[in-house]
């Protein structure tokens, strides 16, 4: 697979491991947050934490759509999908993300909701065409790259005048979240938490460049590395992030160059202004409500819109007092400090955020790297 | 629409979000769409740089 | 009833299946004789009992029973005729047995065409034939349309296992090697490739095949040295070897960079965002070997056409959480974990 296994090659990894090994000072501690969950994803699919040195510490942040999906949009889209004449058309991941009180869209499908699992926005209008006397939802969700698809799919329904199809939009963006870490009082107050740099979104970076993340390496002193999404990606940034750490400097550097330029990707960035618009809030799971970080259509589309053809009211539903994914998605805590993790909340029966996807921090631990905790365990 | 191939698998995927893309182009895809192209001289850049660092092993990628 | 309708011969070209075909009348008699017995055709089901007398050799007898509900019923390497046939002669393998005889229910859903049932039939008794195994024995009902998805078939196996072997699942122990017989997800990605709404092309094909003579062969070079054998077929060698280290109350500990993918395989998962560890084999197997024997099992896998890939992944280890560990082809290390809910691909 050209431009993958290069990018999967382990002897490059090892010599960057060697490296990062070399260059990082064993007086200080480096820790690092991967903002996105295809970091995530690769750091624990490669084991890429024993290959750092020990004082190199990985935080998993909150960059997985599904995951930060809060509970009470899973139950709105429930509540849809069992309305008689909707065809809820969602991404697979979304199957299994829990709503309130355990009710789910496979719960709903298994019920009898008309629920359909697609790959691409195009699925879903293809459907709409298909079979005209339903109405057809497509549960829009996901960060910046996952909405120009849906803003095609919307432009396409204008221009074929398709009536039976809207958008449940959920989508979210990508700084403000950052912003709201950075800005959280753990880590910008206290300084209970600190983190030294952030490896920056991949594809998300494709489309919105490296220009919006000036701002934090500015703003707040962070240095930001966007980095690709294979692991040997990962390795080569995390090097990066600790020669800016060892030298002072907080500055953007792109380790992805082959895909990311500092103004993204022009096209997809005016489809989507053209389309959407700031909400002024939007609740995030396990972050609670940021402002300016969710999309809504604007109201030239507003035919297209689910929420406002179906009046779609909002319902806020709360996380599990217990579970501790607000502060592992601020790198306040690790999964393994949770009382919940393992327990009573397992991929199978994911409670909080983090366990909802294989990219959330708790699964990606769970299914990967919980073997580590008890080695660490029977250590000491 | 166009299609790619990955080691003998194809895909048809929408291009509508590049703009001057060539059949031999390579993408980055997502959710049925390319999001991107991949810049070849970039990418042997970076590949560069990497070998670099491995100089006593430079057969490391392959 | 309409059995005057049914006369005549079935219209397998351009036929299909009604309430009749499972009522039975007529009409079910000639279904039967039609199509499943032409196409199994053997002396058990000439002599047209409910049941099949037969005798069994020296040697345990092993028994096993499977449900077949695949969609699409046909794939690029088979269709669910041939795979059932396969998959219940390897579960009677997996016991080091002999598989000898198969029966084969039916059910089916009202409107389904007879040219397909017949191509199902067919490739069923020409697997068997091909094995060297009988199916015996069978039933047939119809169920209202929407009621089934096409066919679904559920299949028996028995088989003779030779005194002195004594496969077992708790039986892997720390210390003993894994084989794994040739490429791994094949069958899963044929079968997803030719899904309406997956829309890749590949021509990666089915691995469905019958493993006994396999089998056999493992067994002649050093059958009290396997401990045990399984084919990974739904959830992959990860369900496999979690359900193993469950049941020996062990770990494994295996490489990533041994176990054999196919390119395309790798590629159709890169595209799908799934793990082929996880992705259904329909003719592989997974077998525990004594350390001192893997070589000379190996050597015996690779020897024959069904085991030409066969390679070493890993091995026991103690492990009293039962962990699935591998070491990345990165270096690193990470828990092959049971799968959980079904394997979907990720969007980011």
């Amino acid at each position: 697979m050209k431009y993958v296994d290069e990018f999967r090659d382990g002897k490059l990894a090892r010599t960057l491991a060697t490296e990062i090994a070399s260059a990082v000072d064993p007086a200080q501690s480096y820790r690092f947050m991967e903002f996105c969950g295809g970091h995530t994803h690769a750091i624990s699919r490669y084991g890429l934490e024993d290959m750092l040195p020990t004082n190199v510490q990985m935080i998993h942040g909150p960059g997985c759509p599904v995951c930060v999906l809060p509970a009470g949009r899973i139950d709105m889209a429930i509540q849809l999908a069992e309305r008689p004449e909707v065809t809820l058309c969602v991404y697979g991941d979304l199957m299994r993300v829990p709503g309130s009180q355990g009710a789910s869209l496979m719960r709903a499908k298994a019920r009898g909701a008309d629920v359909r699992m697609v790959y691409s926005t195009l699925d879903a209008i293809a459907i709409a065409e298909q079979e005209p006397d339903r109405e057809v939802v497509f549960f829009a969700i996901g960060f910046e790259t996952t909405t120009p698809p849906t803003a095609v799919a919307i432009r396409l329904a204008a221009r074929k005048k398709l009536g039976n199809f809207t958008v449940f939009c959920n989508h979210v963006l990508t700084p403000s979240a950052i912003q709201t870490i950075l800005e959280s009082p753990e880590i910008r107050d206290i300084g209970r938490v600190e983190i030294d740099g952030f490896i920056g979104p991949a594809h998300v970076s494709t489309v919105i460049g490296t220009q919006p993340y000036e701002f934090f390496a500015e703003e707040f002193g962070q240095p930001v590395v966007i980095a690709g999404f294979e692991p040997v990606d990962v390795m080569q940034a995390i090097l990066m992030l600790v020669r800016q750490v060892n030298d002072g400097r907080h500055e953007i550097e792109n380790q992805y160059i082959r895909a990311v330029t500092r103004g993204g990707n022009v096209r997809a960035k005016a489809e989507v202004a053209d389309i959407f618009e700031l909400r002024d809030q939007f609740e995030w799971r396990g972050l609670g409500p940021v402002p300016y970080s969710g999309l809504r259509l604007k109201a030239a589309y507003a035919d297209y819109d689910a929420e406002r053809r179906f009046a779609m009211t909002d319902i806020t539903a709360p996380d599990n007092p217990a579970c501790e994914c607000g502060s592992i998605l601020r790198g306040a805590k690790k999964p393994a400090d949770c009382k919940l993790f393992g327990t009573v909340c397992t991929p199978e029966t994911p409670m909080g955020s983090c366990m909802v996807s294989s990219e959330g921090a708790c699964a990606a631990h769970w299914t990967y790297g919980r073997f580590r905790d008890l080695q660490r365990k029977q250590a000491s | 629409m166009a299609r790619v191939m990955l080691d003998g698998v194809g895909k048809v995927v929408s291009v509508a979000l590049i703009e001057d893309l060539k059949v031999g182009d390579f993408v980055v895809i997502h959710v049925g769409y390319a999001l991107t192209k991949i810049d070849p001289e970039e990418a042997e850049r970076t590949l560069a740089i990497l070998r670099e660092l491995g100089v006593a092993q430079p057969e490391a990628a392959s | 009833m309409s059995s005057k309708a049914y006369k005549r011969k079935l219209d397998i070209r351009s036929g299909c299946i009604d309430m009749s075909h499972g009522s039975g009348g007529r009409a079910m008699a000639h279904l039967i004789s039609e199509v499943f017995h032409d196409s199994f055709r053997n002396q058990w089901l000439d002599r047209g009992n409910d049941q099949a007398a037969f005798d069994v050799g020296a040697g345990r007898m092993v028994m096993t029973t499977d449900g077949y509900v695949i969609s699409p019923l046909f794939f690029p390497g088979g269709n669910i005729g041939s795979l059932a046939v396969h998959g219940t002669i390897n579960d009677v393998a997996m016991a080091g047995a002999r598989p000898l005889y198969l029966s084969a229910s039916f059910i089916i859903e009202e409107g389904f065409a007879l040219a397909d049932l017949k191509r199902i039939a067919d490739a069923m008794g020409a697997a068997a034939r091909e094995a060297g195994v009988s199916i015996v024995t069978g039933d047939t009902k119809v169920v209202e349309r929407g009621k089934a998805d096409g066919v679904f078939i559920s299949t028996t196996g028995i088989g003779v296992v030779p005194d002195g072997l004594d496969l077992s699942a708790e039986k892997a122990g720390v210390g003993d090697r894994v084989l794994v017989s040739g490429t791994l997800g094949d069958h899963g990605i044929a079968v997803m490739s030719s899904r309406q709404n997956m829309t890749f092309e590949t021509d990666v094909v089915s691995d469905s095949a019958a493993l006994h003579d396999l089998v056999a062969a493992m067994v002649a070079a050093a059958g009290p040295d396997i401990r045990v054998m399984r084919d990974p077929t739904r959830g992959g060698l990860a369900a496999t070897l979690n359900e193993l280290a469950q049941q020996s109350k062990v770990g494994f500990r295996i490489d990533e960079d041994a176990i054999p993918v196919r390119p395309a395989v790798a590629a159709a998962c890169e595209l799908l965002g799934l793990d082929p560890l996880y992705v259904a084999n329909e003719g592989k197997l997974v077998a525990v070997v004594a350390p001192e024997a893997a070589a000379t099992v190996l050597a015996a896998m690779r020897a024959h056409p069904l085991g030409r890939g066969a390679v070493d992944i890993g091995r026991v280890v103690e492990d009293d959480h039962r962990f699935v560990q591998m070491t990345t082809s990165f270096g690193g290390g990470r828990i092959v974990d049971w799968l959980s809910g079904e394997q979907l691909p990720r969007i980011c």
